[in-house]
């Protein structure tokens, strides 16, 4: 009884080697497989690594000085410009997404025509390019409005443009919710409305705000659809007054040649962000999942 | 009975609230039509419909307007990035899929999120200070070329396609896998020859989605590509695509050079429509 159990299903390597001699072809394919995965892993970790490299000494204190002006080409009027942008953009998009994803699940009766309607359309708008929301935002905000070159222009914009986003992690949180707490909620006594707002919109709380993380990622990285429509002035803005974005104040940065390292800085602060929300939202996902076993 | 009166009352009026908020996706797609139509129609009847998608010259100061070039130069570097970005993605979700152990997958999968993540205009930057000198160095080339843009854009539609094509692979029924191996066939082989076909609809839809991000893709294109609207087959050149000459001259345009830059738009606009009605008939023949 002294040998081990040995499950037959199981290759030791020298079988494999085996195997594969015997089918060249299949070990190609492995090496191709191998291969694609290390590209990608490579390639995105050169670019982080070079942008973290080479921005990370810029990051000086000046950068974070509250006054832009051409000698200090402050990023901190930016920053306070795409909070202001963020908070904007959600204050439309959120509850017009999250009543739209209410609608189609709890209200909408199966065979509800409106409802193919609307999943086309919010497919439609995930399609369309950013620039194409940049030139709609200026044709209809901007010009059509009249809100001139302004903030709540750009965040208009960039409302439509994540409502889909917003929209279908909703839907798809609110469908995750078991129909027996709806029921229960409803044995209980209470109407539709309480139990969509008691019960089940808590349930699918980390999936909306899952959404919600995302979409804040697109709205700190955009700039195609805010040139147009939120313009690029230096100064912290308004709601009604032009002011550029991170993204946007990189893009000029990088655009104008002289400022190449501080533009690099910016992109490191970009990362951040990105690497945060990415974080933040993988984090939601998994409460999400624990919350259905 | 006053209070059930008015509970009803309120049930019935939320649900038209949140029937409202339902509408306004179609409203958003109905007003975009609207207005980009409306701007840029009138403009290519004045150019004239033909002289203005095959007119080859764009120069705004003498009056012509021909968006050949950009035409031809989104294909060519939509089309170059397909080349980069589709035998990566594909065999980099098919390793994430059906070769990787589960502990790289937990690093893979926030990778390729990353890559997702990172706006355009980082992606544009590296391109600028990376990409461009190589090329410029190793290539009898300037740098800013469809070669360069074409490569960046074959990475940033990795994510898209690997996202998109990696849940259709794993979607495939188990027995499939395990049938082609109790036929003898070895794991790479039932991997290639059984799974794959069998999410073809799934994988051939991530390539559309990714030709759709590729087409659009503005600012990152503009840095690397080098905007002279002519035509041209080297690589090594530069060219203009719809995306950049929207961009590059919609700041200080009037008349009717601005409408010709929306109706660019609208012609954009219109492949894009194609590719997602495209998408969505691929998605749903996948599901019948």
């Amino acid at each position: 009884m002294d040998k081990k159990l040995k499950p037959i299903n199981q290759m030791s390597v020298k079988d494999r080697i085996k195997s594969y001699t015997r089918h060249p072809g299949s070990f190609v394919l492995l090496l191709l497989v191998g291969i694609a995965a290390v590209i990608t892993v490579i390639t995105l970790l050169f670019l982080v690594g070079y942008i973290l490299v080479n921005g990370l000494p810029y990051l000086k204190p000046s950068l974070f000085a509250w006054e832009y002006n051409s000698d200090n080409v402050s990023m901190m009027p930016a920053i306070v410009n795409t909070i202001l942008m963020v908070f904007l953009a959600l204050l439309f998009s959120v509850p017009f997404g999250i009543g739209a994803a209410i609608y189609l699940v709890e209200y909408a009766k199966k065979g509800n025509k409106l409802v193919g309607v609307v999943r086309l359309t919010a497919e439609t708008l995930t399609g369309i390019p950013s620039i194409i929301y940049g030139l709609f935002g200026m044709l209809f905000f901007v010009i059509a409005l009249g809100w001139s070159y302004s903030m709540l222009a750009g965040a208009m914009t960039l409302a439509i443009m994540v409502l889909p986003t917003v929209m279908r992690t909703t839907e798809e949180a609110l469908l995750c919710v078991p129909l027996s707490y709806r029921e229960g909620s409803f044995g209980l006594g209470a109407g539709k409305l309480r139990t969509i707002f008691k019960i089940v919109l808590p349930a699918a709380m980390p999936g909306i705000l899952s959404g919600v993380i995302l979409s804040i990622g697109r709205i700190v990285g955009e700039t195609a659809a805010l040139i147009y429509t939120a313009g690029t002035m230096t100064g912290m803005a308004g709601v009604m007054d032009s002011g550029r974005t991170l993204a946007i104040h990189m893009y000029v940065l990088s655009n104008e040649g002289l400022h190449k390292n501080e533009a690099n800085a910016t992109a490191v602060i970009l990362l951040f962000i990105v690497l945060i929300i990415n974080a933040v939202s993988s984090l939601l996902a998994k409460k999400l999942e624990a919350s259905k076993a | 009975m006053e209070n059930i009166n008015r509970s009803t009352a309120k049930e019935k009026l939320m649900e038209l609230v949140f029937l409202i908020t339902a509408v306004v996706s179609i409203l958003a797609v109905a007003l975009i039509c609207i207005f980009l139509f409306a701007n840029g129609i009138p403009a290519m009847k004045e150019i004239g419909f033909l002289e203005f998608l095959t007119g080859t010259v764009w120069r705004p100061g003498n009056d012509k307007f021909g968006i050949f070039p950009m035409i031809l130069g989104s294909i060519y570097v939509t089309g170059g990035a397909l080349i980069i970005g589709v035998p990566v993605g594909i065999l980099t979700s098919v390793f994430m899929a059906r070769f990787c152990p589960a502990k790289w997958y937990k690093v893979l999968k926030p990778i390729v999120n990353l890559l997702a993540g990172i706006p355009s205009i980082v992606y544009g930057f590296f391109g600028v200070v990376v990409l461009v000198p190589f090329i410029r160095e190793h290539f009898d080339s300037r740098g800013e070329s469809i070669l360069c843009a074409a490569i960046l854009l074959g990475i940033m539609i990795l994510p898209t396609i690997i996202g998109a094509s990696e849940p259709a692979i794993r979607a495939v029924d188990q027995s499939y896998y395990e049938g082609a191996l109790a036929l003898g066939a070895t794991h790479e082989r039932s991997v290639f020859t059984v799974l794959l076909p069998a999410a073809k609809s799934g994988i051939f839809a991530a390539v559309v989605l990714g030709v759709g991000r590729a087409l659009g893709e503005t600012m990152a294109v503009v840095m690397v590509v080098g905007n002279q609207p002519r035509v041209t087959h080297n690589m090594l050149e530069g060219i203009r695509t719809l995306t950049t000459n929207i961009v590059m001259e919609m700041g200080y345009a009037t008349d009717l050079h601005r409408e010709a830059l929306i109706a660019t738009g609208v012609v954009l606009f219109v492949f894009i429509l194609i590719i997602n009605f495209c998408f969505s008939m691929i998605k749903r023949s996948g599901k019948e």
